[in-house]
Formats: structure tokens, C-alpha cells, sequence
């Protein structure tokens, strides 16, 4: 109940229009009492005693109702819409801005599709409560009410009479929603899954033909068909006989209307008008009929949409602003990690006890296998997550001090797998600083040693990227996340360097830019080149979330067994080669 | 016998998935190989026809008999007679009951079968379409294809035929017999169709427009906050939350008003046509009122006829709206048309050989390759790979090496020159038996949702648990899936986000394993494997390729060097072959290109 009062909050500031709106209703509902009144008048009056002017005064009141009706009828539908719309709005807006706030730790738990499903058409079942189902759940009520009520003040007999139909109708209803329902929702699966399954193999086409397992893809899709098919034929067996067998239903009131009322007519108690508008009036009865039993399921499909809505907006993000927390100046770009300690769950350890401290000006290379923590510790400078234990300070303040937007401007960050919106390649250069010039712009992309590639394209800056534009290729991609970071100009600079298959020209133009990237600036760079560890003020080797051993690179090399003996096996057979190549180029 | 005034369906105006379908005008060409679809079913159409004229020869019936009842009967005060009628007219509602129900039944029956048809046909042809016409066709617009483009054809085909007969057939046999009835107030009542018509005309021309702005704005909205989502990190860690937040209301706002204005449009729909029909019933009430008065008609008549046009509206309204069905079932019928009929490029030989148990001898002979004509992109190429040795190709980005591996597979054909195995052109061998000896380490890992278990043995779904662990073991995949909560059961997420690109190779160099061809093609198989398991893996290669005839590409020199015969290409031309050793003393290409790899950038472990 808390959440249906919930969603009707979102009403409470539409309240005028809403009002309007059920006034409306009313109206119609007053009108759609009247109006088998009015035939009634028509023939049992006009026609049947010769009273002209009854006849075309009735008639001409007929044609107002209607159009008053009319204009109530675009009043309430119209208002209601337009206050479900403002709402899924709002509620939009709300998700999005939510979405933006929760950590990285939600956004790796979430999956993008679920959300995206919740933003779109969870909020889209939402809405159609605080529109036209409330709206019609009270109408249908009213309706039925009223009918039932000027039926029995008619003629009480004949009224039960009539209406015992009515029951079976509301019986057939209910079993007919209670068995399609569970097929629908099976079927929307099967539907995704067969959906998902066709993308698959389109995608991995080269797979499947590379294997020839065609045959066995079409067999599994074929069964998938399949299982639809039957699905749907399940549900075509019982809508068949649903809808016929309540007008069905609906008919046999008419029949007895017309024998019963008919001998009402032959012995006086009922005029033929009477007779006419008691039908009129039973007919109306079944739509709100049926209408009530599909409402009262979609409500409880709305619930659980609502729901799940609601989840997201209730969700607390695990890194939050300190209520007090002030903005961090510009830093010189001190790092210290003390006593840092990590977990994603609460049982498997991530990091533990991690200290060092980086001098502003630094750089810093970390090395260790695959899973070891590296990433993770970068992504605990920003506080895309915060440090289960121990404290991470810059320039001596405790990052949890700070605000967010204050101290990730001071961050520049090039991710592992370079995200590039849909815009043009200027828009992704200028991401974080849209303002900036053209000039601006094309000496950071000089410096990451992209203005030499984004020229050759015909539109230049304005080349859109993804799916509308081009493709780049990896190494693009990553020297335009370098021109990004670098118009930030960021004094602490965060770099996961990819191994990505490239050449030899582009290997050397991104080691370039990124040894631009890293000049005056406090770096921290999970590395992936020998120059990189070669260059690096401190090398921190990093082994099952713990810092085995730090220093530079000819100390690490006696020091650390870890570090030499990985930087041995790969590079001693090329040593060789090195210095035997040239000798061989010179004879 | 109804009164009141009906409400009316506000017409359907079709939502579709993925991309918006514009209309097309009517073709009888391609109307008639959409009807083939239609072939198998002709007697359960026939019957669903038959059973849906009897329906509405009921649904005429009744309410005539009801006019019956009223002037023969209770206006002569016959009890037997109404009593007789009343039961007459109840067995008419229940045949008509029985029929509508069969009726339904049969026709979703056609429905269901044509969609499966339709959907099982596109499948198919979408596995023997080539690589070329995949590559130049988004994913998204075959899918569309085969939802809403097969969901717009069948609606026309299994529905939109019939009640368009079943429309044409009621409104004719109403005005029949209203004008049987009495032709005068026939006349009279009549007035009121052309302005519906028109009215129902309109306002779908209008609607059509409005909605399918909705629909582009509510994609639009998707498309926007899919790629936010995405981009969710990137947006955190720069701070932009309120600028994107900005952007989205922008869209979020353009979505809300377009929606606003369509239902604008619709709310106006429903009150214009119910006093439409009102007026209808106030000339039959007034004129028919007045000729009962003056007792040229009977009450009957009036309570008949009020019935009967209640009755004429909604096909009048179904009639104005089925060009909507029609255009589009026309524009998806075409595109699905389209893609049956495409030929695909690469196609078995009349008489296809197969390759049981091949030596594995490769050979490229003068093979010129353009995918679009007038650019080449190989010139020239020929090669051989002798049973069992290993062939390195290396070069620049761009150079036509993975164009030369998938010439191999026979995804694309050459454009002149040929490629033979065990010296048979690949063109003369079965498809199937030709890409069933090659294994491919693919450039771009590509795995499936599936378990990480079904992705190892996608190549050979027989293998059992150990045969999959074995080979995930000499790919060292087994270290990271066993220590995965769910190991070999994990599933692959969209995206393939719950691996890192390193272990998606493994995993395929895994499923290559198990799949043990005779011949294997590693595209930058472990490109971004890192070092540390690059090294570990280098022995399984080994071993893997030992008595394997190889084709081996990498960027990174020192994972070819032990090649027999390494063939530098550049701009789709051989320029260097020989041996690695025979490559550095030459002092050309391949030596430059190794001592600047070497020397300013070769990767260290991370």
C-alpha cells in the first residue's frame, strides 16, 4: 500500500489539473445515466403520443449532451495524460540524477540493460496508474453504481433479472486474466531470449560460420520458435473463447430483457421506451465489467514496476558527501595511501594494508599480475569507491573531507577501455570542459598525437564517432582519451594503460603523448612498456592486494625476486636480439 | 440492440521496435509473394472466411429479429410468439458464439504458423547470407526484421485480409438492409458516413505523423541514457553529472511534449466521432419519429435501424485505418522480401567436395582481393604452407593480414588468383567441410551469453565437462574460470563485460583447442592476453600447432619469430619472406620494423 500512496504522491502537485479531470469524469458518467432518459422521453413522448415538440426538443437535448460530453470526454483524457507524462518526467529525471550519484560499486553490481528497462518502461507502467488506470478504476465504479442504481429504481425485477449475468461475466474475467497473464510474461521472455539469441549470432557471425554450426544454431532457434509458437497458441485457445463467451453472456441479458420485459410491456407495467433504455443501461454495465478486472491486474503489474523504480531511488550510495565537506583547493598532488585496505564483498579481501606516499611531480608505475589490486587502487584516488579501512589523503587531507566534484577535478583519468559518446570527435576531446576553443582543443590533440589522424578524416573535429560515424581503432581511441585528460590539465593524472593491438608507429606516437600526458604531473600509470617502468620515479609491485616491493627500476631489479623475475623471462631473449640486430644492420 | 451511443476503439496505430517503418504504396508484385506465405494455410483461411461471414450474418440478424419481436409480437400482445423469438434470437447469440470462437481460433492459428514461417525462413537465410552482407548491414536493422517488419506483414496477412473482407461484407449487407427496410431513412442516415469517413481519414493521416514522433523521441530517449549508462564511469570520474544531466532533461522534456501533443490528437478522436454517430441517430429518431407518428413505419423500424447503424461505424473506422496496415505490411513485406531473395555471395559448389582427412597443404596462388571494386586490398599473394609448418604474416595496421585469414575461411571470394587445400580450390569444397578443418583465434574475442563451459565447446557442443577443463587448462584458462564463484557455469553478460579482454582470448583460444582442426589461423590471437600469461600460453601454442599447418598473425615480433617462414605484407603485397634470422640479415623491412619495436616500446609484464 505504501508504495501505491507513494506513486499518488507524485499526483499531489498536479492537484488542479486532476481535479479537473475527475469533475470531468463525473460529467460523463452524470450524461451516460441521462441519455437512454432521453430516448426513453423520445419514444415513449414524443412518438408514441404525437408530441412533435417533445420529439425535436429531445433530440436537440440528445446532440448537446453528447457534445458537452464531448468536450468533458477531451478534458479528462487530455488532463490525465498530460499529468502522467509530467510525472514520468519528473520521475525521469529523478532515476537519471540518482544513477549519476550511486558509486561505481552499484554500477558494477547493476547491469545496464535492467536500468535502462526501469528508466524506460517500468517508469512508462508507473505513469499509466497516475493516468488513465486510477482514473478509470473510479469511473468504472461510478458507472457501475449508477447504472445499478436507476436499473433497480426502474423496474426491481426485471433489473435482478437482467443482471444476473452479470456475475459469470466478472467470473470469466478474473480465470481468463488469471491464465493469460503468467503466458504473456512467459512469452515477453521467450521473445527476449529469442531476440537475444538472433543478435548473438549475428554478431558472432564469423564465429559461427568459422565453426559451421549453423545447422545447430538453426536447430536451437528452431526449438525457441517453437516454444513460442505453442506459447501463443496456449493463449489464442482461451482468448478464442474469452471475448465471444462474454458478449455471450452480455446477449442472454438481452434476451431476457426482451421476453420478460416484453410481457412487462404487453401487460402495462413497462412502456416499449422503458424497455429500450433498460437494455441500453445492462449493456453499459459490462464494459466497466470487464474493464475493473484487467485494471486490478495492471495495478498489481504497476506495483511491482513502481517498485522497482523506487529501488533505484532508495538505493544509498556508498560513497557520500560529508555533510560538512569543503572544496579542495588546487593541490600540489601529494598521494598517500595509509594503511588502505579494500573489499568489494565483505569476505574476499581486495587490499590490504597498502601504504606509500607519492611526492607531487611524481611518477609512479604499478606492476603485478593480472587481478592483483592494481585497478583497484586507482580507483580508490577518485573515490569511485571508498577504502574499507585506512585513509587515502591528498596533500595531507583525507579525500572523504572534500567534496566530490572538487577533488575528481583535480584528477585527470584515461580508463582502460576508452568510452567515446556517440558526438563528434570534438565533443569527446572537450568532454570535461565543453567551453573550450578550437585551439585549445587542437594542441591537446597534438600532444596526444591525434590531430594527425582526426585531420585525415574529411570532417576533421566535426567526425562523428560510433555507431553513426567512424570506427576508430583502439590505439585512436586511446590517444583521444589522452587529449581529453590533457585538457583538463589536471595536476594528478590516473592512467590504466591498455596492452591494445597496435603497430609499431602508433605503439611509439602513444608513448609520446603520454610521456607529454605525464610531464609536471603527480602519475600514477598501471604500466604496460618497458619505458614507462624504466622513467618511473617509484615502481610499486603489487601481488594478491599487497604491496611486495616499491623503488626504482635498477633497485627493484636486485631487490625484488618478484619483479626480476618477470622482467626476466620476458625480456632477456630479446636483449639478446637487440644487440645483435644492429650489429647485423651495420655488415 | 444498442442505444446508447457506442464507444468507439480509437484506431491502432502500430508501435514498432527499432527503426520506424514509413509507409510505402500499395505493389501487387510483391503483395502476391507476401500472399505465398499464405499457401499452406488456404483451407483454414477458407474456413476462418466462412466462419466470420456467418458471424456477421448473425450479428445482421439479430437485431432485425428484435424488430420482430417488438412490432409482431409484443406490440400484438403474442406471448407465445415473443416467447418463441426470445429463444430463437438466444440460439442465434449462441451460434454466433460458437462460430466467433472457432473463428478466432482458426485464425490465430494462421497467424501464429505464418509468423513462426516467416521468422524460421529469415533465420536460416541470415546463416547463409555472406560476411559482406553482414558487414553492411547493422545488427539492429536484421533484428528489426525479424520483429516488427515479420510482425506488420503477418497482422496484414492473417487478420488484415479477412476483416477487410469481413468490413467490406457487413457494411454492404447493413446498407442493404436498412435500405430494405426503408430506403428513405436508409438515405437519410447515410449523410453521415462520408463526413466520418473523412473525419476517420484525417485524423489518421495526423496521427501517423504525431506518433511516429513519439516513437523517435521515446528512441531517442533510450539511445541517450543506453549510452549514459555506459559512459557512467567516464561521466563520474570528469564530473559532468550536471551537464549530461541537462542533456537529458533536454530529451526527456522533447519526449514528454510530443507524447503530450499525440494524445492531444487522439483526445479529440473519440467525441468528434460519437457526435458523429448522435447525429446519426437524432435524424433517425426525428425523421423515423415523424413517419411513426404520421404511421408509415412501425416503433420497430426505429429500434431496428438505431441498431443497425451502431453497427456500420466501427468498419466504417476499420476500413479508413486498414491503408495504415497495408502500408506498412508493404514497406516490412518489402525489406523482408528483399533479404530472401538476396543470393548469398559465397554459396556451395553444384557438386561440392569434401575434405575428410586433409595433409593440410595451404597455398594462396596470385590472389588479388578488393571488397569494394577498384580498391584492392591484396595484390598478388601467393604463398604456401607445406603440412605442419607455420606461416607468420607481419606488417602494419591496415596491411591485408586478417584479409588473407579470412580468404582462407572463405568468408569473402577472391577477386582473381585461388586458394587451395591438398590442391583443391576451396571454391570446389563443401562450405561446411572446408571451415570445419580450419580453427580461428579471431582478432576480436567474441563469446556468446551463454556458460563460459557451452563457449569452450561452441565448436563441438559433444565435448563433456573434462574434455572442456583439459582444454581450458592448455589455453590457462582454467586458473581464472575455476576461481570465478560459479567456474565453467558463469555466464556471459551482454558485452561480454564480465571478462576481461585478455580472458575472452583465452577463452577462444580454449574453444579452438577443443575443437582440434587441422589447420589453425591465430589473428593476434593473444594480443591482449599480458605478458605474464602471454609467456604462459606460448607452450600451449606450441603444442597446439605442432604437427598443425599454421597461419599465424601478431603484432608483437617476438611471438612470431619462431615461424618457418615469416612474409612481411604491406599494402596488400608480399614484399619480404624468409625466416627470421634470414629477415635480419636482409636488413629490410622486417629488421627496421624490429629494432624500433624493440628498442622504444616492447611491453614489460604488468
Amino acid at each position: 500500500m505504501t508504495t501505491m500512496l507513494r506513486i499518488l504522491s507524485y499526483m499531489r502537485s498536479f492537484w488542479l489539473s486532476e481535479l479537473v479531470a475527475y469533475l470531468c469524469m463525473l460529467g460523463i458518467n452524470g450524461i451516460r445515466l441521462i441519455t437512454p432518459q432521453i430516448t426513453r422521453v423520445i419514444i415513449d413522448v414524443g412518438i408514441a403520443e404525437q408530441q412533435v415538440e417533445v420529439l425535436l426538443q429531445s433530440i436537440l437535448l440528445l446532440l448537446l449532451t453528447i457534445l458537452i460530453q464531448g468536450v468533458f470526454r477531451f478534458g479528462e483524457r487530455f488532463l490525465t495524460e498530460r499529468v502522467s507524462q509530467s510525472i514520468a518526467y519528473e520521475m525521469r529525471n529523478e532515476i537519471y540524477r540518482k544513477l549519476q550519484d550511486l558509486s561505481f560499486r552499484y554500477h558494477d553490481r547493476t547491469q545496464a540493460g535492467q536500468l535502462l528497462s526501469r528508466v524506460t518502461s517500468d517508469v512508462g507502467h508507473v505513469r499509466r496508474v497516475t493516468g488513465r488506470l486510477f482514473l478509470r478504476l473510479v469511473d468504472s465504479i461510478v458507472l457501475m453504481v449508477g447504472t445499478t442504481v436507476i436499473l433497480f429504481r426502474m423496474q426491481p425485477a426485471l433489473a435482478a433479472l437482467a443482471m444476473s449475468t452479470l456475475p459469470f461475466i466478472g467470473i470469466t474475467v478474473n480465470r481468463f486474466i488469471g491464465q493469460i497473464h503468467p503466458m504473456w510474461h512467459e512469452r515477453q521472455d521467450r521473445m527476449g531470449e529469442l531476440t537475444s539469441r538472433l543478435e548473438q549470432n549475428l554478431e558472432g557471425a564469423s564465429v559461427v560460420r568459422g565453426f559451421a554450426e549453423e545447422p545447430a544454431e538453426i536447430r536451437r532457434f528452431g526449438a525457441e520458435n517453437d516454444t513460442i509458437y505453442d506459447i501463443s497458441m496456449d493463449m489464442a485457445r482461451i482468448r478464442a473463447f474469452s471475448r465471444p463467451f462474454i458478449v455471450f453472456l452480455a446477449s442472454i441479458g438481452t434476451v431476457i430483457i426482451l421476453w420478460v420485459g416484453g410481457r412487462m410491456v404487453m401487460r402495462g407495467v413497462l412502456t416499449l421506451g422503458e424497455l429500450v433504455a433498460f437494455n441500453s443501461y445492462v449493456l453499459q454495465l459490462v464494459g466497466p465489467m470487464r474493464r475493473m478486472g484487467f485494471i486490478a491486474n495492471m495495478l498489481g503489474e504497476s506495483r511491482a514496476s513502481a517498485e522497482r523504480a523506487f529501488e533505484i531511488l532508495d538505493a544509498q550510495s556508498e560513497v557520500e558527501e560529508a555533510p560538512d565537506a569543503r572544496e579542495m583547493e588546487t593541490v600540489e598532488g601529494t598521494i598517500t595511501f595509509e594503511d588502505v585496505s579494500f573489499s568489494y564483498t565483505e569476505d574476499i579481501e581486495v587490499l590490504s594494508n597498502i601504504s606509500f606516499h607519492i611526492a607531487p611531480g611524481e611518477s609512479v608505475a604499478l606492476v603485478g599480475p593480472t587481478g592483483s589490486g592494481k585497478s583497484t587502487i586507482i580507483n580508490l584516488i577518485p573515490r569511485f569507491y571508498d577504502v574499507t579501512e585506512g585513509a587515502i589523503k591528498v596533500d595531507g587531507t583525507d579525500i572523504r573531507e572534500v567534496t566530490l566534484e572538487s577533488l575528481r577535478s583535480q584528477i585527470g583519468m584515461v580508463l582502460q577501455e576508452t568510452m567515446l559518446f556517440g558526438s563528434t570527435i570534438r565533443e569527446n576531446i572537450a568532454f570535461g570542459q565543453p567551453d573550450a576553443t578550437q585551439k585549445q582543443i587542437e594542441e591537446v590533440a597534438k600532444a596526444a598525437a591525434a590531430h594527425g589522424f582526426i585531420q585525415s578524416f574529411p570532417e576533421g573535429y566535426d567526425t562523428p564517432v560510433g555507431e553513426r560515424g567512424v570506427t576508430l581503432s583502439g590505439g585512436q581511441r586511446q590517444r583521444i582519451a589522452i587529449a581529453r585528460a590533457l585538457l583538463l590539465d589536471p595536476r594528478i593524472l590516473i592512467l590504466d594503460d591498455a596492452t591494445s593491438s597496435v603497430d609499431t608507429e602508433t605503439e611509439q606516437q602513444i608513448q609520446k603523448a603520454l610521456q607529454n600526458l605525464m610531464k609536471d604531473r603527480t602519475s600514477i600509470i598501471i604500466a604496460q612498456r618497458v619505458s614507462t617502468v624504466r622513467n618511473a620515479d617509484q615502481i610499486l609491485v603489487i601481488d594478491d592486494g599487497k604491496l611486495i616491493a616499491q623503488g626504482r627500476h635498477e633497485d627493484l631489479l636486485q631487490k625484488s625476486g618478484v619483479y626480476a623475475e618477470i622482467y626476466y623471462r620476458q625480456l632477456r631473449p630479446e636483449k639478446q636480439r637487440v644487440q645483435s640486430s644492429p650489429m647485423g644492420g651495420q655488415e | 440492440m444498442s442505444f446508447s451511443p457506442g464507444s468507439f476503439r480509437t484506431p491502432h496505430v502500430h508501435g514498432h521496435h527499432y527503426k520506424d517503418t514509413e509507409g510505402r504504396g500499395f505493389d501487387w508484385n510483391l503483395t502476391r509473394e507476401l500472399l505465398q506465405f499464405l499457401e499452406p494455410h488456404k483451407k483454414k483461411l477458407a474456413l476462418g472466411a466462412t466462419l466470420m461471414l456467418v458471424s456477421s450474418g448473425l450479428a445482421l440478424l439479430t437485431p432485425y429479429l428484435i424488430k420482430r419481436a417488438i412490432d409482431n409480437y409484443i406490440a400484438n400482445q403474442d406471448l407465445m410468439g415473443l416467447t418463441w423469438m426470445a429463444l430463437f434470437i438466444l440460439a442465434a447469440y449462441g451460434t454466433d458464439f460458437l462460430v466467433t470462437w472457432r473463428q478466432r481460433y482458426v485464425l490465430s492459428e494462421v497467424g501464429n504458423d505464418v509468423l513462426r514461417d516467416m521468422r524460421g525462413r529469415l533465420f536460416r537465410h541470415y546463416q547463409v547470407l555472406s560476411m559482406s552482407y553482414l558487414d553492411q548491414h547493422d545488427t539492429g536493422s536484421l533484428i528489426a526484421r525479424m520483429l516488427s517488419d515479420v510482425g506488420v506483414v503477418n497482422q496484414l496477412l492473417s487478420q488484415g485480409i479477412i476483416s477487410l473482407l469481413s468490413d467490406v461484407v457487413i457494411l454492404v449487407s447493413i446498407v442493404t438492409v436498412m435500405i430494405i427496410i426503408n430506403a428513405r431513412l436508409a438515405l437519410l442516415t447515410f449523410t453521415v458516413l462520408p463526413v466520418m469517413g473523412i473525419a476517420a481519414w484525417q485524423f489518421g493521416k495526423r496521427a501517423r505523423v504525431a506518433y511516429r514522433k513519439t516513437r523517435a523521441k521515446n528512441s531517442e530517449l533510450t539511445g541517450r541514457l543506453a549510452e549514459d549508462l555506459d559512459a557512467m564511469r567516464v561521466i563520474q570520474a570528469f564530473s559532468e553529472e550536471d551537464r549530461t544531466s541537462e542533456e537529458f532533461d533536454e530529451v526527456n522534456q522533447e519526449n514528454r511534449d510530443a507524447q503530450i501533443k499525440a494524445t492531444m490528437l487522439s483526445s479529440f478522436f473519440t467525441p468528434i466521432m460519437e457526435l458523429l454517430s448522435v447525429s446519426a441517430t437524432a435524424i433517425i429518431l426525428w425523421f423515423g419519429g415523424r413517419a411513426v407518428m404520421d404511421g408509415t413505419m412501425t416503433l420497430g423500424v426505429i429500434v431496428a435501424f438505431l441498431t443497425y447503424t451502431s453497427r456500420l461505424f466501427q468498419p466504417i473506422l476499420d476500413l479508413s485505418m486498414i491503408f495504415n496496415t497495408w502500408q506498412a505490411a508493404m514497406a516490412g513485406g518489402e525489406r523482408i522480401i528483399g533479404i530472401l531473395k538476396q543470393e548469398p555471395e559465397i554459396q556451395d559448389p553444384p557438386e561440392p567436395r569434401t575434405l575428410s582427412s586433409p595433409k593440410g597443404h595451404v597455398a594462396f596462388e596470385e590472389v588479388d582481393f578488393e571488397y569494394v571494386s577498384g580498391v584492392p586490398v591484396l595484390k598478388d599473394v601467393s604463398f604456401e604452407i607445406e603440412p605442419g609448418r607455420t606461416v607468420a604474416l607481419v606488417g602494419p595496421t591496415g596491411a591485408g593480414k586478417t584479409t588473407i585469414a579470412q580468404l582462407l575461411m572463405r568468408f569473402y571470394d577472391v577477386s582473381s588468383g585461388s586458394i587451395r587445400i591438398d590442391g583443391i580450390d576451396i571454391r570446389d569444397l563443401e562450405i561446411s567441410s572446408l571451415r570445419e578443418q580450419l580453427g580461428v583465434v579471431p582478432q576480436e574475442p567474441f563469446l556468446f551469453q551463454g556458460s563460459l563451459a557451452y563457449n569452450i565447446a561452441f565448436g563441438n557442443l559433444d565435448a563433456d565437462r573434462q574434455e572442456i577443463i583439459e582444454a581450458a587448462k592448455a589455453a590457462n584458462a582454467h586458473d581464472f574460470i575455476s576461481r570465478l564463484p560459479q567456474g565453467y557455469d558463469t555466464k556471459i553478460l551482454e558485452g561480454s563485460t564480465n571478462l576481461s579482454l585478455g580472458q575472452r582470448q583465452l577463452v577462444c583460444l580454449a574453444r579452438v583447442i577443443l575443437a582440434s582442426p587441422n589447420i589453425l589461423v591465430l589473428d593476434e590471437a593473444t594480443s591482449s592476453v599480458d605478458l605474464h600469461t602471454e609467456s604462459l600460453i606460448q607452450d600451449a601454442l606450441q603444442q597446439l600447432m605442432a604437427g598443425r599447418t599454421s597461419l599465424v598473425i601478431a603484432h608483437r615480433l617476438a611471438t612470431v619469430q619462431r615461424a618457418d617462414t615469416l612474409l612481411v605484407i604491406d599494402e596488400g603485397r608480399i614484399v619480404e619472406r624468409g625466416t627470421h634470422e634470414e629477415l635480419l640479415s636482409h636488413d629490410g623491412v622486417y629488421a627496421e620494423l624490429y629494432r624500433t619495436q624493440f628498442l622504444s616500446t616492447e611491453a614489460i609484464p604488468a
